[in-house]
């Protein structure tokens, strides 16, 4: 055998190999989807992805939801959560890196190690005083404890993204800026925030992906249905609903994963670059 | 008279300027928070009312107990548990996503499309949506057990309510988002010059002497990042383990996850105080094995010289 086609040979081995795992891992997705289309009493007999008896009903009857609070709520909650935090963590990360990344201070290096360190720090022991703070400013069951905190840039793993970034770009265009006559402000938004965008969207990417998908913050700081977002919604639809309804409850579940589905496929590219260029967690 | 500030202290004025709202953030929302939840970890606090000073009363109950507080079995319960998923699921994830990185790596055209495909369990994994499929599909009677049955005639058990078998679809849900770190290593892997193997080659090594001498040693600083990171992450699981259960971490607390009792403690049954001593154990263990493993690298992980 020759070296060519020995080559070949295990390339297209490794294809084969790939592509089985792969159907055997998009599976339990697919497999999601299909019964969404069926009706509930087919659901669990047979294994396979064709719909035996197809059935668009259980988009709107999960759509109703519980009754009182149907899923328009839901995902009017979970996009203005969601929408809010990302502008927050645009703007306010974006600011906390560039100071830190560009500017000169003293003490610079001692903040940016604490910066660093916050990264590591698990949740847990922020999470009961910051309840107890809420709390006590009356913020349960408002949008207030997951925005809040981002306007003070609290999600340090974008700060440290866009530190980065902002690091690989020429401190040339900077300085003529600055003999222009432009301020430090100015600099940050003329020259820094519009060669920044590639960072800048990996980071509106991921926060959107994960406070969309933040259930812990969720079922700590909302109380009542019609405040709830997709995930709690989820949440309780399967609580409520009796084993009838897996058709109504899959519906659902496929659209709460949707917008994360848009989002991937129309920009791959930055998700690739954020994870292979920061190693994001996941 | 105008102050003449020196350039300096104005460099210094602006800069805290734009580092204002972090720096509030960082003394507010997280260095307070951490010494009051240190303080309340030495009390019995129910919300409603003023915390009580206990002493170490807490951590006694969670290590076993003495002759005045009684023991905590279901704390030691809840460690093991989250151990095993942490120390099973992580190095299996890693291994998969390394193995399919590999296979990957050979200049295959189709590595886009197959980037994008294989990131998909990790984009959705996290979701409520995905932890409900996973309910279903390892229910006694879901599609789990009936592709066995169809392909090779076993009877599965009921994984979701048997305790033998409940943490392993965690487990299992946890290998299948290999996405991001295979991601990593892929971008690693092309950084390993071909020169190297090929050289490898006529000194006749094999494929076995090859991963050992050439790829292991280049991709081990991002083999201990993503080994770090993936821990650290893995320690805080909570949503799946939440909805799987029910809520319960069951049966019999065989999915009871840290994050999960500490909610419930903290929560369910009010004891702050208790899961106050819960979090900041949390930050020590995971304190403690990252800088356990952080000495342990200094002498595997090769970092490539230059660059």
């Amino acid at each position: 055998m020759t070296r060519r086609t020995r080559t070949r040979l295990s390339r297209a081995i490794a294809n084969v190999i790939i592509i089985v795992l792969g159907i055997g891992m998009l599976y339990p997705v697919a497999w999601l989807v299909s019964a969404s289309f069926k009706e509930s009493n087919t659901i669990f007999t047979s294994p396979g992805l064709w719909p035996t008896a197809f059935t668009l009903d259980n988009y709107p009857e999960g759509w109703r939801g519980i009754g009182i609070v149907s899923f328009g709520t839901f995902f009017k909650n979970s996009f203005m959560i969601s929408g809010l935090s990302v502008l927050a963590n645009v703007i306010f990360c974006s600011l906390t890196a560039y100071a830190f990344a560009r500017l000169r201070f003293v003490g610079r290096r001692v903040w940016f190690t604490i910066m660093l360190l916050t990264l590591m720090l698990p949740n847990h022991v922020t999470t009961i005083p910051r309840y107890v703070i809420f709390r006590a400013f009356g913020w349960i069951d408002t949008i207030l404890p997951f925005v809040v905190p981002r306007i003070f840039a609290t999600d340090a793993f974008f700060v440290f993204l866009l530190v980065q970034f902002i690091r690989s770009l020429p401190t040339e265009l900077d300085e003529s800026a600055y003999i222009d006559g432009a301020g430090k402000f100015g600099i940050y938004t003329r020259i820094i925030l519009p060669l920044t965008v590639p960072a800048l969207v990996t980071t509106m990417l991921f926060s959107f992906l994960w406070t969309w998908d933040d259930f812990f913050n969720q079922l700590l700081f909302l109380n009542s249905p019609d405040k709830y977002t997709v995930p709690m919604g989820l949440r309780l639809f399967l609580d409520s609903s009796g084993i009838s309804s897996w058709g109504p409850m899959f519906a659902m579940s496929v659209l709460a994963i949707v917008p994360a589905f848009v989002l991937f496929f129309s920009l791959q590219k930055y998700f690739v670059q954020g994870i292979a260029t920061t190693g994001i967690k996941g | 008279m105008r102050m003449q500030l020196s350039r300096s202290a104005r460099d210094n004025l602006t800069a805290y300027t734009f580092l204002a709202p972090w720096l509030l953030g960082f003394l507010v929302l997280t260095l307070y928070p951490m010494i009051y939840s240190l303080y309340l970890s030495f009390t019995e606090f129910n919300i409603l009312q003023p915390p009580q000073w206990i002493g170490a009363d807490n951590y006694i109950a969670m290590f076993g107990g003495n002759d005045e507080v009684r023991a905590d079995p279901r704390f030691m319960n809840s460690l093991w548990v989250t151990f095993r998923f942490v120390f099973i699921s992580v190095p299996v994830k890693l291994m998969f996503a390394l193995a399919v990185a590999m296979l990957m790596n050979q200049k295959l055209r189709l590595i886009p499309v197959y980037r994008t495909l294989y990131y998909i369990p990790t984009l959705l994994g996290g979701s409520v949506s995905i932890a409900v499929l996973w309910r279903r599909l390892f229910a006694g009677d879901g599609v789990i057990n009936q592709i066995l049955d169809l392909s090779f005639g076993i009877q599965g058990p009921a994984w979701i309510s048997n305790p033998k078998y409940a943490l392993s679809t965690l487990i299992i849900l946890a290998v299948w988002q290999f996405g991001s770190p295979m991601i990593i290593f892929l971008a690693g892997l092309k950084q390993i010059p071909d020169e190297y193997y090929e050289s490898a080659r006529v000194d006749g090594a094999g494929p076995v002497r090859q991963f050992l001498s050439i790829t292991l040693p280049g991709l081990s600083p991002i083999i201990f990042f993503n080994l770090v990171m993936q821990m650290i992450t893995a320690f805080q699981s909570f949503t799946q383990a939440y909805v799987i259960s029910g809520g319960q971490g069951g049966p019999l607390d065989s999915t009871m996850f840290y994050s999960l009792y500490l909610y419930l403690k903290g929560f369910g049954f009010a004891e702050m105080g208790y899961a106050s001593a819960m979090a900041w154990f949390l930050l020590i263990m995971i304190a403690v094995l990252t800088a356990i493993l952080f000495r342990f690298s200094g002498s595997l992980v090769t970092y490539g010289s230059g660059e």
